[in-house]
């Protein structure tokens, strides 16, 4: 228990249970939407803004040169996420518009930051997660952000419900439709970006749906499958963030790998479950 | 009370429809349709596939815009606030999306609207209601995953209901539905209909509906061919086993001359 008294342990359990938290919420919209691979093709983009503000950051001499990393994926990813929701809303191939932005955006993350003078050392903190590194500035950002998520995604859940469940339908009360859409294709970027810290851009999308799937198999209600999301996605990098103290592991990758556990044991106990009862 | 379908509809018409045209991805699939609903009146729209019923409705509804033409609601321009007081139940095989949701759910989401994110604090027991006119208000805490074809389709109707609308339009809601699911949905339209509620119903057969219809309105090319009163009940066609046409969410590519108005009409 002596490791709580580091200040670095606890940004780490702070930074792991925002994230963990206020990923799901977002996760569930998309789940809804059967858009789970949204969050992968804006994580890429988000790779590219990475590189981008990498290479903004050394142009301009700053001292630490990935200081304009974070803000150049946040709006990376927010003007990848708009367009991805404008294709799909102008009835665009949404699968063929995404695999596009995944190509694109990591073969560009990539060029940009070998330019920028950057490493694959660098690029890795980026693909798999840094959470060992986070600052008191990021611990303040993550839950800014994840504030917002949060205050968003459940406030405004009752017609993000409405819209995710049946376009036609909303469209027809005269929910503004498209408003709603662009607030959940752009806190999924917002998400992307701040879950990166923890898992990286390529496991990123992992933690907004892993919990859903899970919790997807424990309820029969909307709300509660978000909450107990939440609940999941907590617990899971909590736990992954905790092993890794110990252990010589890579955190994003562990997380990622308890949760595909997590989901199999509960998809077996759950069938096992309904066959007793039978 | 005067039968509203009678000619002089002393009443504002509750839909007013007038010349629509309405392409799609470039191809034209209604060519200037007009049509007129008035307060408790209840009008099937009836065609083949392709005759262009459901873009019809949808265009009615805003959800595709109209190229040409009008649309009148409740004598006035359809305004968003104006849509408020309609009920629409889009054709659907299921009311399950990717996330588990219960009944109480699906239909509440019915209660939202232009300037209304939240729902009202009665939004529960409205949804009870709804659900009530229809016979499945005991399923009010189901998944609706789980439930039968015929039950989420009820489960559309109620969304569609818990906003008490003035105007109903339903686009194929007996697709595929078991007798039970008829029978409760065709007492749900005659309770409507008492209370003055204006329905406009795609459907393939009259079947179960026939005595609650006052006039069917016959597409066929993206045209009325044929407006007045319904064709005779022709009660046997309300047999479901139609499924395989019904399966497609927008309706194929033109398959002219097939109007399902078998029997005599």
């Amino acid at each position: 228990m002596s490791l709580l008294a580091d200040p670095l342990v606890q940004r780490m359990l702070l930074v792991g249970l925002l994230v963990g938290a206020a990923a799901p919420i977002v996760g569930t919209y998309l789940v809804q939407r059967r858009m789970a691979l949204l969050g992968d093709g804006i994580g890429h983009v988000a790779l590219a803004g990475v590189a981008a503000g990498w290479l903004a950051g050394s142009a301009a001499g700053l001292a630490q040169r990935d200081a304009l990393a974070v803000p150049g994926a946040v709006l990376f990813a927010v003007v990848g996420a708009v367009i991805i929701e404008r294709m799909r809303a102008r009835g665009a191939a949404a699968d063929v518009v995404m695999a596009i932005l995944f190509y694109g955006g990591i073969a560009t993350g990539v060029l940009l930051i070998g330019a920028a003078g950057g490493s694959n050392a660098n690029l890795l903190g980026y693909l798999f997660g840094s959470i060992s590194s986070v600052g008191w500035v990021d611990v303040w950002i993550t839950a800014a952000l994840a504030i917002v998520i949060m205050g968003v995604g459940l406030g405004l859940r009752g017609a993000l419900f409405a819209v995710t469940h049946d376009q036609e339908f909303a469209r027809s009360t005269g929910l503004p439709v498209e408003v709603l859409n662009m607030i959940v294709a752009v806190l999924a970027a917002v998400t992307i970006t701040v879950a990166m810290r923890v898992v990286g851009v390529l496991l990123v999308s992992a933690l907004m749906i892993l919990p859903v799937a899970i919790a997807q198999r424990l309820t029969a209600s909307f709300s509660r499958t978000m909450y107990v999301a939440m609940g999941i996605g907590a617990a899971l990098t909590l736990t992954g963030i905790w092993i890794t103290l110990t252990q010589n592991l890579q955190p994003g990758a562990l997380i990622v790998v308890l949760g595909v556990g997590a989901y199999v044991l509960v998809t077996l106990v759950v069938a096992a479950r309904e066959s007793i009862r039978r | 009370m005067p039968e509203s379908r009678e000619p002089d509809r002393v009443a504002s018409p509750v839909l007013t429809a007038r010349d629509v045209r309405v392409s799609l991805n470039g191809r034209p699939i209604l060519h200037g349709v007009g049509i007129d609903v008035s307060p408790g009146e209840v009008v099937a729209l009836m065609g083949g596939n392709g005759s262009g019923k459901s873009t019809l409705v949808r265009a009615l509804v805003g959800a595709v815009p109209l190229a040409e033409g009008s649309v009148t609601l409740f004598d006035a321009p359809a305004t968003a606030s104006a849509r408020a007081r309609v009920g629409y139940v889009p054709q659907r095989m299921s009311a399950a999306g990717g996330v588990a949701a219960t009944v109480d759910e699906v239909v509440r989401s019915g209660l939202l609207g232009h300037r209304r994110l939240r729902g009202p604090r009665d939004a529960h027991v409205r949804a009870k209601q709804a659900l009530d006119l229809l016979g499945i208000e005991d399923l009010l805490w189901r998944d609706v995953s789980r439930l039968s074809g015929g039950q989420q389709q009820r489960v559309l109707v109620a969304r569609a209901l818990v906003r008490r609308p003035d105007l109903l339009i339903l686009d194929e809601p007996m697709a595929g539905v078991d007798l039970h699911s008829q029978v409760a949905f065709a007492h749900a339209l005659g309770h409507l209909k008492e209370k003055g509620v204006a329905v406009i119903i795609v459907l393939h057969e009259l079947g179960a509906l026939a005595r609650h219809i006052d006039r069917s309105v016959v597409l066929e090319g993206g045209r009325v061919i044929h407006e007045g009163a319904p064709p005779e009940d022709l009660g046997v066609h309300a047999i479901p086993g139609h499924e395989h046409e019904h399966a497609h969410a927008d309706p194929p590519p033109l398959a002219r001359g097939d109007i399902v108005l078998e029997g005599p009409a």
